[in-house]
């Protein structure tokens, strides 16, 4: 790793000052910042481990606001409470398949959205289930949809000095059920071919979120407008399955043609339907 | 430079180390243990596995200033006693689950880590649970067989 100074902020207000400075990173989990560090494919003059500051840690459940999911709290965290796997199952799905244990142990969820990976695997989760950020910045607190979040591989709407504190989820309505589905070439330590998130609220809506098969991971809107309030019929699954095929625009890279992640959003999509009604 | 104070292997340690040295650098180096390997640097291979609080974690992802204050177990430590080796040593020379070796440490130290939580692990958690380690030796069926011994024993 090139030469680099480095902060252990113990406000927030600090770390934000600090983050304002060109090429400053921000470190929490470190997984993805080292390896870019290491590889180059990143510069920082100054990381900024946001680690010792208060009150951004750990999980928290409540019946009315939902699940917080601090800007510290680590994957594993989040693979282990018996609550995720209980109310957020596609979350608790999603986790197990990002990276190794070690890995996980480091990572935080917040660091794994804001990378901004099209492939993340618990983006399409979130986003499923209508998760928002709180974001701390020079300007103050604001807050928005994970899923307007994202501009394109690696872009999010973050502007230097911005800190991600917190994703709220909202709690699940009754009788909700919830799937990912991960596409890969192999089955551990991978990045996602084509990923699947659904929730589905009978009687009410359906929403499914693609991975890897856009700039960013992608709502399949007509596919959801098909479902709405209706009860998933083989018919209407094809259909859905169909339309999200139509609303994908996935790209050929080392791990898959176009034309295959294609034709996988309507595999996956019919199987996750399938297994949730 | 900073000064970090933590505890390796039981002992208490105080290194000056650069912010932008790896903690696997800082164990191999200023701590001098090489038992922890480098192979990919990246995360993925897991050779570089060891405990931190109790965790594992690769020590190649994780600054050394981080682990000021914190509990490192590697390699080197594991053995309860010297002169005797801990069950996963054993157990992975008795069962052949190290061929060429530089896998191996990062791999006890996983198991190792595995077996506290479930001492009596399946095949599938065992394989759930190295995914993270690779070895480009044996084909992982002695080290699962390995694992599944040392977790008898320990048990």
């Amino acid at each position: 790793m090139r030469r680099f100074t480095y902060h252990e902020p113990a406000t927030l207000d600090e770390a934000v000052s600090l983050l304002a400075a060109p090429n400053a990173q921000i470190l929490a989990g470190g997984t993805d910042l080292l390896v870019e560090l290491k590889e180059q494919l990143r510069r920082a003059d100054c990381v900024v481990n946001i680690k010792k500051i208060p009150g951004i840690a750990g999980l928290a459940y409540d019946d009315k606001a939902g699940l917080r999911i601090g800007a510290l709290a680590t994957a594993r965290e989040v693979e282990v409470s018996p609550l995720v796997l209980d109310k957020y199952r596609s979350l608790a799905q999603s986790v197990r398949e990002l990276g190794s244990i070690q890995v996980r142990h480091r990572a935080t969820i917040i660091g794994n959205v804001c990378r901004a990976s099209p492939s993340a695997d618990t983006i399409p989760p979130l986003i499923a289930d209508g998760a928002s950020l709180r974001i701390c910045g020079a300007g103050g607190e604001r807050t928005l949809k994970v899923e307007d979040f994202f501009l394109g591989p690696g872009r999010t709407v973050l502007k230097p000095g911005d800190v991600v504190t917190e994703i709220v989820v909202p709690p699940p309505p009754p009788g909700t059920r919830k799937i990912y589905i991960k596409h890969g070439r192999r089955k551990a330590m991978e990045l996602a071919t084509v990923g699947v998130a659904v929730t589905h609220v009978p009687g009410a809506e359906t929403r499914i979120v693609l991975g890897a098969v856009a700039p960013t991971p992608l709502r399949a809107r007509h596919a959801e407008d098909l479902l709405r309030g209706k009860r998933l019929t083989d018919e209407l699954i094809a259909k859905a399955a169909q339309a999200a095929v139509a609303e994908s625009r996935p790209i050929s890279n080392v791990r898959a043609s176009a034309e295959y992640r294609r034709e996988m959003v309507g595999v996956l999509t019919r199987r996750a339907l399938e297994q949730l009604r | 430079m900073t000064t970090i104070a933590l505890t390796i292997n039981g002992e208490a340690r105080e290194l000056a180390v650069e912010p932008y040295r790896s903690l696997l650098d800082v164990l191999r180096n200023e701590a001098g243990l090489t038992g922890t390997k480098k192979g990919c640097d990246v995360g993925d291979c897991g050779a570089c596995t060891v405990l931190v609080d109790g965790k594992p974690v690769n020590s190649c992802l994780m600054l050394g200033v981080e682990a000021d204050g914190s509990e490192v177990l590697t390699i080197e430590g594991l053995q309860p006693a010297p002169n005797r080796l801990h069950p996963l040593q054993e157990a992975f020379i008795r069962l052949g689950g190290a061929q060429c070796g530089f896998c191996t440490p990062g791999m006890i130290m996983m198991a190792a880590a595995l077996l506290a939580e479930n001492p009596s692990p399946s095949e599938e958690e065992i394989r759930f649970g190295i995914a993270g380690n690779i070895c480009r030796c044996t084909g992982y069926t002695k080290i699962v067989e390995a694992i599944q011994a040392a977790g008898k024993e320990l048990a």
